[in-house]
């Protein structure tokens, strides 16, 4: 494995330039994820946290599924397994929509819980008192209060989930790592993961520049 | 205003509120006394909403919160609520909300009052608690004596026609103390209709109508504050209390 794209700038661009179409599809992956599981996840949480039996605890077992299973069998499964049995056949890339929708929902949902019961019974009375509906009272007082307290675990998943999105590539979705890797065959040089490497590097630059900046606009109170 | 009749309330089979029955007039400021544990807290919660009663009658303004042990309809509790304010130990203010947020807020979502209207009604009664210089901080920048003013001014921005206050002063310092009870002190004089339950004896004293001194879950005696101190139990209560 020589060198074959460092000691040729016009090579290295053409090769940025090609990784550079994947990174749209891995950013693609990256905010619809979000998009999506967030208020999802949101969704989740209520429900494990609601005292009808059966509706936390199928809620439960899917969050254990979610949890307990690798992302990358979760993946494979629901773009070759459900297919078959279901009625509904999915594309790659919805497929792998789909999987990481599901499997961030699980882990966003636990946050939020974790957020939600960390806010003092007090705020939802003072809500009460005041005449607030339970719903107001969630909108306006608990959640933004939740907001600032998950900032933290949940940019750590947003982490998790810009590399994450590279496990879409073990069903051909053709985003970063895809890429990479078919050029790094193609090639037999180790460069295009170099490459991939500081690109991924850099997105989670850019989510921990995001993640800051919100800490600090939600400084303002304690 | 307020009518309590033959009121249970039992957490884990344990009777915290063991048959109380308690009228509350119009303009009058009841005080509540007792030990710690003898149920005064639970009672003003009860009337709120907060704790449900197992049994008795509840009747604000003549409506019946609960009736007999049974509650009325959802929607129905919460107007007949909006009747009463009540001010919490610890202030539970909204902190990710300045103090004229925290002012606005309720009188917004809940009575559509108009922005502008809230918050010049917000205004005057931060200037009524001495606090018109802070309508832009948050309550963690206020002392406890200040922001429990806050909590005062908020309740009182719902126009409640009775007023309750759970030991508004018991997590203050004594001269944190003196600036909170002031404020409802002045509200006594507006003839504002006030249950206060406190631990605070020479306010009871000096401020209420009437004093309730509740023991184990019963109100064992009930009168004017000299009927009150001056019976046996409630002077073996204070020299025990101090």
């Amino acid at each position: 494995m020589g060198i074959k794209y460092l000691n040729n700038p016009e090579k290295l661009w053409n090769l940025i330039a090609i990784l550079g179409n994947g990174v749209g599809v891995t950013v693609q992956i990256f905010l619809l994820t979000l998009i999506l599981s967030i208020p999802l996840g949101m969704l989740v949480a209520t429900g494990r946290m609601s005292r009808r039996g059966w509706v936390s605890g199928p809620i439960s077992v899917y969050i254990y599924i979610m949890r307990g299973t690798p992302l990358m069998l979760q993946i494979l499964f629901i773009y070759f397994l459900l297919p078959t049995t279901g009625p509904i056949s999915f594309d790659r890339f919805s497929a792998a929509i789909l999987a990481f929708t599901i499997n961030y929902a699980a882990y966003f949902a636990e946050i939020f819980r974790g957020g939600i019961q960390s806010i003092p019974p007090g705020q939802w009375e003072a809500g009460q008192v005041l005449g607030m509906k339970k719903a107001q009272v969630f909108f306006r007082v608990v959640l933004p209060q939740v907001c600032k307290r998950v900032l933290l675990p949940v940019t750590n998943e947003v982490i998790t989930l810009v590399k994450d999105t590279a496990l879409a590539s073990t069903i051909a979705v053709t985003e970063l790592m895809s890429l990479a890797k078919k050029h790094v065959s193609s090639s037999t040089s180790i460069e295009p993961y170099l490459i991939a490497m500081l690109i991924y590097l850099l997105m989670n630059g850019i989510t921990e520049q995001v993640s800051r900046w919100l800490e600090k606009k939600l400084s303002y109170y304690q | 205003m307020l009518k309590v009749i033959n009121l249970e309330k039992q957490f884990d089979g344990l009777g915290v509120l063991k048959g109380i029955s308690l009228e509350v007039r119009r303009g009058e400021v009841v005080a509540i006394i007792g030990r710690s544990g003898s149920g005064k807290s639970t009672l003003m919660r009860c009337v709120n909403n907060l704790e449900k009663a197992d049994g008795g009658t509840i009747l604000v303004d003549g409506q019946p919160l609960v009736k007999d042990g049974v509650y009325a309809p959802v929607k129905n509790q919460r107007s007949i609520c909006l009747k009463m304010g009540y001010v919490f130990q610890n202030f539970n203010l909204f902190p990710h909300m300045s103090v004229l947020k925290n002012l606005t807020e309720a009188q917004h979502c809940v009575l559509k009052r108009p922005k502008a209207e809230a918050e010049k009604y917000a205004r005057q009664l931060l200037k009524k608690v001495g606090l018109e210089d802070k309508e832009a901080a948050y309550p963690c920048q206020l002392s406890g004596g200040q922001q429990q003013r806050v909590a005062i001014a908020r309740a009182l921005a719902m126009d409640p026609e009775l007023l309750c206050f759970d030991e508004p002063t018991s997590a203050l310092d004594p001269l944190l103390t003196q600036e909170v009870l002031g404020v409802i002190r002045s509200l006594a004089k507006e003839k504002r209709t006030m249950v206060v339950v406190t631990h605070e004896m020479n306010f009871a004293r000096e401020v209420a109508d009437r004093v309730v001194f509740m023991e184990d879950g019963v109100i064992v005696a009930d009168g004017t504050p000299q009927e009150v101190f001056d019976s046996e139990k409630v002077k073996a209560f204070i020299g025990l209390g101090d």
